[in-house]
């Protein structure tokens, strides 16, 4: 029989206020069992804003602080430096920070945080759109996705722009660690999360959160599709640490993405046209992926 | 020991004394220098913190706030633009009631470009529930710092404060000033004690989901109490650090020779020093004049500009910016604490905008105004702008 590789440590306790089958809800469980007690979390405006509950209550028993919605980067970076102006250089500082406030609001702060070095982690959980305010469009929201601010209409005005790809943002600014992840595969998700651990300096991780009432599929689809972002290659797990790409999966037989696309209400519009245009930059970032590997590892 | 140092020099030896841990800071000129000294300090070794060369004056406040809520005392400083896009989280910093020390050096907000002094940075900001105390000199500067952190630090009072100092006037001009002894101010401020702190020992979390049936309004009228309390820690304060460092700080307000002045000027900054010159000139000639300069405009120093009121014939307002309201800030503000109290006349002077010069020609020209004003017991024109290009009678 296989070891348990899941720590039954819990952080995260019952009575969080998120929707059924939230995938940002099943990320934080996991991180936290893989860093443990000894970490403070800093969350922005996203919708873990506002999962731990309402004030008094909350569903996390470890430090946090709530911050305005780009700061982010700033914010993990004062935790950092004060801790270590105090000795306490072994507690683990987390931002725990949805895409938008990620890839587009947070971004200026992220980057300057990953290029001073400060010994963090930043873990952008990807539920492709702002979805605290209801389903807008951020740059993550992939190619052909409807939501409320790309609604279609007779002009059929969806966010057809590729999503914006932070992880390699990250890998350009020579950090030591950078990795994806998603929640249907909480071992591989936590074996990065501890290698990271080691690693002293930024450390950044994206996580792929599915998102049922923004995605638009049933709650307990959101394991399945998970699965079904990586089994198609829409969304490949893999790490670079120091430079030096390592793909995590690679399916030998790669499903089409429209297995993927078929069960998410936000792609029902799509043509076969469309569909196919998605394929083939599915495709294109598979292969350029490959070649990074490839020469990365190259001496 | 004495030095010759600039009002950003000063600044930078305020926070040195007062040994913050965190220091996030951005550039933005005249600011500039206060940030690159400390550097210097930092680099040579003659200052323990940590500095985080942050990309923007928001994440400059952002870092300090979350520093300052992991549980160290911190430092910060900048102007106009700067103070501008910090907006947002100057409001987080009262509201999370951290005790930030600030200096923010008052620079005119563009367009048109403009790095001279004028104090629209400052007062746009006065309802963001941080305490601001302005200055005249170089030593006020630095004394101001350290003060600030023991009256901002007091756990019934718990609020971010801001000390400003006028563009250039103060920045990057050089003074005599007296820097106390470090084992005096260590003394003086003691150990930063946190109210409470981000810990994995004791989890809690700040600034979580509020309801309108929770205690969001109450939080709010603790910050509105604790800025009421502050004015007894701030006479408290100031009188206790006269006493260890041989000052004269008045808490609120500097007043000179207001006791028998039928005329007072109430002026912020460094304009103070000029008028309290013109002041001498002019009681030479018999006039009776006299200034009031306002070191405090937030807490506002209510009962203090009431009891000056009640003494003379005409209060003339001089704001160094424009607020399109009803007058500009410290005119308004001190209108509205007079309703009721004095029944003098009170006249706006707008002047100095965009570091125009106020020299000691215009501020006696505009006592002679205010003496006309007392003489016919009428305000001609509430809001008078000094000093428009074109305009004579000032010059």
């Amino acid at each position: 029989m296989k070891k348990l590789t899941i720590p039954e440590e819990e952080h995260m306790l019952s009575g969080h206020t998120a929707c059924l089958g939230c995938g940002a809800t099943i990320a934080m469980r996991y991180v936290l069992k893989a860093l443990g007690k000894n970490t403070i979390l800093s969350i922005p405006a996203c919708c873990w804003a506002v999962i731990p509950g309402v004030y008094p209550h909350r569903t996390l028993d470890v430090p946090l602080l709530y911050t305005a919605f780009e700061v982010t980067g700033a914010a993990i970076s004062g935790i950092r430096e004060a801790l270590d102006a105090m000795g306490k250089e072994d507690v683990n500082v987390v931002g725990f920070a949805g895409d938008g406030g990620t890839a587009d609001i947070g971004l200026q702060a992220l980057s300057a945080a990953m290029e001073r070095g400060h010994n963090v982690f930043y873990i952008m959980y990807d539920n492709e759109a702002y979805m605290n305010t209801g389903i807008q469009r951020s740059g993550s929201t992939p190619m052909g996705a409807w939501t409320t601010t790309t609604p279609g209409g007779k002009k059929r005005m969806y966010k057809w722009e590729p999503k914006k790809n932070v992880a390699e943002i990250m890998v350009a600014h020579n950090i030591p660690y950078v990795a994806t992840a998603t929640i249907a595969y909480p071992e591989d998700m936590i074996a990065k999360l501890r290698r990271a651990k080691e690693i002293k300096g930024p450390k950044f991780f994206q996580i792929l959160s599915p998102c049922p009432t923004g995605w638009r599929h049933p709650p307990d689809k959101t394991v399945e599709i998970s699965r079904l972002a990586v089994q198609t290659n829409v969304f490949p797990l893999y790490e670079v640490i120091n430079g030096k790409y390592k793909i995590s999966i690679k399916p030998k037989n790669p499903k089409p993405v429209k297995e993927y696309l078929r069960l998410q209400g936000r792609f029902r519009h799509l043509t076969e046209e469309e569909i196919e245009m998605i394929q083939k930059n599915v495709d294109d970032n598979w292969k350029a992926l490959l070649k990074k590997e490839r020469c990365s590892q190259e001496e | 020991m004495k030095a010759i140092l600039t009002g950003n020099e000063a600044a930078a030896w305020g926070a040195r004394l007062s040994r913050p841990k965190v220091i996030a800071a951005y550039p933005i000129t005249p600011q500039t220098s206060i940030i690159e000294a400390i550097a210097a300090f930092i680099a040579n070794g003659e200052m323990d913190a940590r500095y985080i060369r942050v990309e923007s004056e928001h994440s400059a406040m952002a870092a300090c706030i979350a520093a300052q809520n992991t549980g160290v005392r911190t430092y910060t400083a900048t102007s106009a633009h700067g103070l501008a896009l910090m907006h947002e989280v100057l409001m987080w910093a009262s509201g999370a009631r951290l005790p930030i020390v600030m200096s923010v050096v008052n620079r005119a907000m563009a367009p048109p470009w403009s790095v001279w002094t004028d104090q629209l940075d400052t007062m746009a900001e006065r309802d963001s529930g941080w305490l601001q105390v302005y200055t005249q000199n170089n030593q006020e500067v630095l004394d101001s710092i350290i003060m600030s952190y023991k009256i901002a630090e007091k756990h019934s009072i718990l609020l971010p404060t801001m000390v400003i100092e006028d563009a250039f006037i103060l920045s990057h001009t050089s003074e005599g000033v007296d820097i106390p002894e470090q084992k005096k101010v260590d003394d003086f401020l003691g150990e930063y004690e946190p109210a409470f702190k981000l810990d994995p020992d004791e989890p809690a979390g700040f600034g979580s989901l509020i309801m309108p049936e929770g205690p969001y309004m109450e939080f709010r009228y603790k910050m509105a109490l604790a800025m009421e309390d502050a004015r007894s820690e701030i006479r408290k304060v100031v009188e206790e650090y006269n006493q260890v460092f041989g000052r004269e700080y008045a808490p609120f307000v500097e007043e000179y020779k207001t006791e028998d002045a039928d005329a007072v000027m109430v002026v912020i900054g460094t304009i103070g020093s000029t008028a309290k010159d013109v002041v001498d000139k002019m009681r030479e000639k018999g006039k009776k004049v006299g200034v009031a300069r306002v070191r405090y405009f937030r807490p506002f120093p209510t009962e203090e500009l009431r009891k000056i009121a009640k003494g003379a014939k005409v209060l003339g307002v001089v704001d160094r910016s424009y607020s399109f309201g009803p007058g500009a800030d410290l005119f308004a503000e001190t209108k509205s604490v007079l309703y009721g109290y004095a029944d003098i006349p009170v006249k706006n002077y707008v002047m100095g905008l965009g570091g125009r010069d106020i020299t000691p020609k215009i501020i006696e020209k505009v006592f002679d105004d205010m003496l006309r004003v007392a003489k016919d017991g009428v305000v001609d024109k509430e809001v008078e702008w000094v000093g428009l290009q074109g305009d004579e009678r000032w010059s």
